[in-house]
């Protein structure tokens, strides 16, 4: 077998089930996919190659004693904001430089119990906490379809590596877009499930109201495949909802009959690069060409989104990152006393997007700033809300661009953080919302750069946008095209 | 909202004190105007009405989840002590704080 690396988690499957090839080869042609591309991408801070071939031989020993298991013997790739047992977890921040996980996250231990193998951890933005995969302790990562570009963040590595050949899934994490947009920007597969879906007990918080953790991968089947094992209640995470977990690949009709998919009027609007919008409409004639009803709908407060989000996702942000301090793990700056320590610590160790989101979190909750900034961003987020609990009782789901333009050149937009957000415009309302949203390759740009088509569905409903994504998915061929590296 | 109306400025120094984050004069000169910027077009929310609007925390609406009161296993006491920067007999140690 030649080119393992390139196929699906499903394709893999069926061929590991069939014995075409044990999980050991497909480890090892990964392997050596992902250090060949290791300079071009950038994609990995950290590539555990031993580890990972132990963990495919025991799968190859296992299934020869009949052992089963719904991804037994699959290679994913972790983004480094996740805890692997006895792995470092760096956030891709020099803050937490030396540290090891002590347990895994329940979506880890979830993948493990499926028989998933871990490669490696994935480059991102540090904490999470950007657009472009430029704010990492691990340098930038570099888009597989053209190095002088960004890949998107703050999953850029997982969507890099999906997309260029070095990782046949990935989870990422989303807090205003970043699965989505990385997806868009590369041309693979993200998903944001809801808030509540998976547990989010092992993800290093950056805004505990809007993360996700979810998967980025190169079909709409093999997202299925990884929610449906990620999913569902776990008692370390109170916020993880008790609903069932549907069987998402069965709801995979590939056609859209009976379903009614609205197109928001206020996401097209000034601003959208004209190749993305003419590609969105495209893919929008595609959908109703395979039997979707196409109405027009409205969310009359996207305009305040960006705001809101910056306000809140901050705000939580300043708290949770209020514990690397020095004290309890990672790395320590010497200081005079406690307080010298810690602001000695946080200085030297945190990238200037942390420090800038730290400082206006900060700030939005401070004596005297609360209820103008803080306490309105809330009442906001109601209305946000609102807006989608009313457009869902007009239709299924919602189609839009996942961003308002193709992948950032490198270095375009490091010293404008607000010209940054608004980049985000189409991708934060999901969070705020509590809603979950699909990112699906729709096109290129005449650069070449890909083009992402999203589908947003209500809290809880992932099983009718992975529909939507998957019938058109078939009905193309974007997902089937690489990149040359 | 009369007060976010005005041009107001962000004091960094002062917030990195609250974030117990020391900044140097160039990272303050340099934050300063970057985060009056956002917070110029954050203050677009002050033309919204939002009188008698529930304020939103969480997306999914969950209170109080309970659970049985039983122990169970927590993480290995030596190996969370093992990502101490110092650490002794158990201990997390650091700077002296009382003379």
């Amino acid at each position: 077998m030649s080119d393992l690396f390139q196929a699906s988690l499903s394709e893999l499957m069926r061929q590991l089930d069939r014995r075409a090839c044990s999980a050991e080869e497909v480890v090892s042609d990964l392997l050596a996919r992902m250090e060949s591309s290791r300079d071009r991408l950038n994609a990995y801070v950290s590539i555990d190659a031993e580890n990972a071939l132990q963990q495919a031989r025991a799968v190859d020993t296992a299934r020869a004693a009949g052992k089963q298991g719904a991804l037994l013997g699959l290679p994913i790739a972790v983004k480094d904001v996740l805890n692997v047992k006895d792995q470092p977890c760096h956030c891709a921040s020099r803050i937490l430089e030396g540290y090891r996980a002590p347990y895994d996250a329940t979506a880890i231990a979830r993948l493990r119990e499926a028989g998933a193998v871990f490669v490696g951890r994935t480059n991102m933005d540090e904490f999470a906490m950007g657009s472009t995969n430029e704010n990492s302790a691990f340098g930038p990562v570099r888009n597989p379809w053209n190095a002088d570009y960004v890949p998107g963040g703050s999953s850029g590595g997982s969507a890099a590596a999906v997309a260029g050949g070095a990782a046949i899934a990935a989870l990422g994490t989303d807090t205003g877009g970043s699965i989505r947009q990385p997806a868009s920007f590369c041309g693979c597969v993200g998903l944001k499930p809801s808030y509540g879906r998976v547990s989010r007990y092992g993800l290093t918080a950056f805004a505990s109201s809007l993360d996700q953790i979810g998967p980025m991968t190169r079909t709409v089947e093999d997202a299925c495949l990884l929610l449906g094992v990620m999913a569902g209640r776990d008692p370390m995470d109170a916020t993880s909802m008790d609903a069932d977990v549907p069987d998402y690949a069965a709801t995979l009709t590939g056609d859209l009959k009976g379903m009614r998919l609205g197109l928001p009027k206020d996401y097209f609007s000034d601003g959208m690069d004209s190749e993305v919008e003419q590609a969105v409409r495209i893919a929008v004639d595609r959908c109703a060409g395979l039997g979707a009803e196409i109405v027009e709908v409205a969310l009359p407060h996207t305009e305040y989104a960006i705001a809101t989000y910056y306000i809140i996702a901050t705000a939580e942000a300043s708290a949770n990152l209020a514990r690397f301090d020095g004290v309890r793990y990672g790395a320590r700056e010497q200081g005079a006393d406690p307080l010298d320590m810690y602001g000695k610590t946080r200085a030297a160790r945190f990238g200037p997007e942390v420090k800038r989101r730290i400082l206006l979190g900060t700030y939005v909750l401070s004596s005297g700033y609360y209820d103008a900034y803080y306490l309105r961003a809330q009442k906001v987020r109601t209305l946000i809300r609102r807006d989608f609990e009313s457009v869902f009782k007009q239709c299924d789901a919602l189609l839009t661009p996942v961003a308002p333009t193709t992948a950032y050149r490198l270095g375009e937009k490091t010293n404008d953080p607000i010209r940054m957000y608004l980049g985000d415009i189409y991708t934060v309302t999901a969070n705020l919302a509590g809603i979950c949203g699909l990112s699906v390759p729709c096109g290129f740009s005449e650069a070449g750069l890909p083009i992402g088509l999203q589908v947003l569905g209500p809290a809880f409903g992932e099983d009718a946008i992975l529909r939507v994504g998957h019938a058109y998915e078939q009905a193309t061929d974007w997902h089937q095209r690489r990149p040359a590296l | 909202m009369s007060e976010q109306n005005k041009a107001e400025s962000i004091d960094v120094k002062y917030v990195a004190h609250l974030a117990r984050m020391h900044l140097s004069d160039d990272e303050a000169t340099v934050f300063q105007e970057q985060l009056d910027h956002v917070l110029e077009h954050v203050r677009s929310l002050s033309g919204l009405d939002v009188d008698g609007v529930e304020p939103t925390a969480h997306a999914v609406p969950v209170h109080n989840v309970f659970r049985e009161d039983e122990t169970s296993r927590t993480l290995d006491h030596g190996q969370v002590m093992d990502n101490a920067p110092v650490a002794r007999q158990g201990l997390f140690i650091v700077p002296r704080i009382l003379e």
